[in-house]
């Protein structure tokens, strides 16, 4: 299953009899509903850990192509009407900023060994909190609410998984405690994001800039608003869309597909 | 007025300081640079007047950095090329051919390991990345494994190997078109070239040449040659594999800030007589 296609649902479930196993790439599962799945007893795999890397490296990505203004300064440089660069053009510094990760799994760990090499002060809010000396490696500080995180960041990324507890996370009342200057940077699921609030929060400069692996729906509608902001960067959902990464990604669901046809245990089974 | 001139505080180099400024202020003492270059002055020509000169190396080499980064990462996985097809009014497109290049565990060579090539191997280590370093000297020792770079005193061992090379050299006479159809050539054909230096250190119409003809993958270029590149039909301008910034490199409110203050900290000691902290001096 690639791309989240096709739809598993009841349907889909009785008309294939013979089904034994369902190999969704990467490492979110909310497109399937593991309860449903089990009841046809069909078994569930993905790709967990491959995908961290690429997704943390496009996190930053997104965070300095933000801070940097780096799309809006490219359409500057080719623009036929770009006479001269203007001297007051500034973006704002990623060096020694404050980043808080909400979410630190795998994904949210990595991004924060790539912060601390930019001397970033880096904050987190998590389920549980990290083992001490994985939060000194680091550098990072514990926030047990999440509005103390929102408080003091100049950039809040969202690396958690999908959940019921997680949808819409980062609602109105979390875009106001953030800073005004702040960026929200979202590489998680585009529900874990009040869409609408984030619209009303860009528009208002409730906060700075937003910066989108991931929306809700994906594509999203062409005439929607996310998509005509200036301070909004948008990338179609490729935090593992490197060529090496896909092929391993490839592997392991084959490996999987090939586990659950043979009765044996399968490597990365959700269960 | 132009007797009472004592010091210039040269923002983007402007004012233009030739023999005709230099003559005419006959009190002038020190000129301090609103970055690091110095290539846009002559500085035999301001010396023979008098005038000390200044540059601001610690204020820009983060911004610099991280700039370099930002260029390294948007290029690999091609971001501004995917950012505008997201929001484009067309729905055409497969996911499928927004494939990227991994960062992680990838080469980097850096070329000129100075303060700003450094922070960016502090920078890329984080990523996992292996670096490769070519400069006129070799590091420290401890320098070196505190990044885990390896010195290639010959650029070619550096160019052969390198999945991204980034440029973070001075201009000067040995560095111009440094990088030229040789030095490409030598390159990966997966390759990715980041200059953040001088736009003349690398020969622009090779680059070119390169790029169309699949010698090296893609380019990020925060400097061209000149600075905006000609309007009207410039191929770098419409190349899809290639990302360029408006000199970008050190625009961010805080270096501004801490540029500023370098300089002043420059010319206040130039006044006095006292050593000043980045003087720059004629070769």
């Amino acid at each position: 299953m690639w791309y989240h296609k096709p739809v598993v649902n009841k349907e889909l479930l009785q008309s294939l009899p013979n089904l034994r196993i369902v190999a969704s790439s990467g490492v979110g599962i909310d497109h399937l509903d593991l309860n449903l799945l089990s009841s046809f007893g069909v078994k569930v795999s993905n790709t967990p850990f491959i995908v961290s890397t690429d997704t943390a490296d496009l996190g930053m990505a997104l965070m300095l192509a933000s801070a940097r203004r780096l799309v809006e300064g490219y359409e500057m440089a080719v623009s036929p009407d770009t006479e001269y660069f203007p001297a007051d053009w500034l973006g704002a510094e990623v060096s020694g900023a404050t980043l808080g990760i909400v979410g630190m799994g795998t994904i949210g760990y990595k991004v924060a060994e790539r912060a601390k090499a930019f001397e970033m002060k880096i904050l987190y809010h998590n389920r549980s909190q990290r083992k001490k000396e994985e939060e000194s490696t680091v550098g990072a500080v514990y926030c047990k609410k999440i509005d103390d995180l929102l408080q003091q960041s100049d950039f809040v990324l969202l690396a958690v998984n999908l959940t019921p507890q997680t949808h819409k996370l980062i609602g109105k009342r979390e875009l106001e405690l953030m800073k005004p200057t702040a960026t929200l940077i979202n590489i998680s699921r585009g529900l874990v994001v009040d869409q609408d609030a984030l619209v009303e929060a860009l528009q208002n400069k409730v906060i700075k800039a937003a910066a989108l692996d991931v929306t809700y729906p994906e594509p999203l509608p062409r005439d929607h608003p996310l998509l005509k902001l200036k301070n909004v960067i948008i990338t179609p959902h490729i935090g593992s869309a490197t060529k090496k990464t896909r092929h391993i990604m490839m592997e392991e669901m084959t490996e999987s597909i090939q586990a659950g046809l043979a009765g044996l245990p399968i490597p990365h089974e959700v269960l | 007025l132009n007797k009472k001139v004592q010091a210039i505080y040269l923002w983007w180099h402007k004012p233009v300081i030739d023999r005709e400024l230099l003559q005419s202020l006959p009190n002038l003492k020190v000129i301090a640079n609103s970055g690091v270059g110095m290539d846009h002055l002559d500085l035999k020509l301001v010396s023979s007047f008098g005038v000390k000169m200044a540059n601001a190396p610690r204020a820009v080499s983060s911004s610099t950095a991280d700039a370099g980064m930002a260029l390294l990462l948007a290029s690999s996985r091609r971001l501004v090329e995917v950012h505008h097809i997201a929001i484009s009014s067309s729905m055409d497109y497969c996911e499928a051919d927004f494939l990227g290049v991994k960062v992680s565990e990838a080469t980097l060579g850096i070329i000129g390991m100075g303060r700003i090539g450094y922070k960016i191997a502090l920078r890329a280590k984080a990523f996992e990345m292996k670096i490769l370093y070519h400069n006129r000297t070799r590091r420290r020792a401890q320098d070196e494994q505190a990044v885990g770079a390896t010195y290639c005193k010959n650029i070619d061992s550096l160019l052969q190997q390198s999945d991204f090379v980034m440029v973070t050299v001075n201009l000067t006479p040995q560095t111009r078109n440094l990088i030229g159809k040789r030095e490409l050539e030598l390159m990966k054909p997966t390759a990715t070239l980041i200059n953040i230096s001088r736009g003349a250190v690398v020969d622009q119409e090779a680059l070119v040449m390169a790029l169309q003809t699949g010698v090296v993958r893609a380019a990020a270029l925060d400097v061209t040659y000149p600075e905006p590149l000609p309007r009207l039909d410039h191929p770098l301008l419409k190349l899809k594999n290639v990302i360029i910034t408006p000199h970008l490199g050190i625009k961010t409110d805080k270096a501004t800030y801490m540029i500023t203050e370098e300089a002043v900290e420059n010319i206040l000691a130039a006044l006095n007589g006292l050593p000043m902290p980045s003087e720059v001096l004629p070769s």
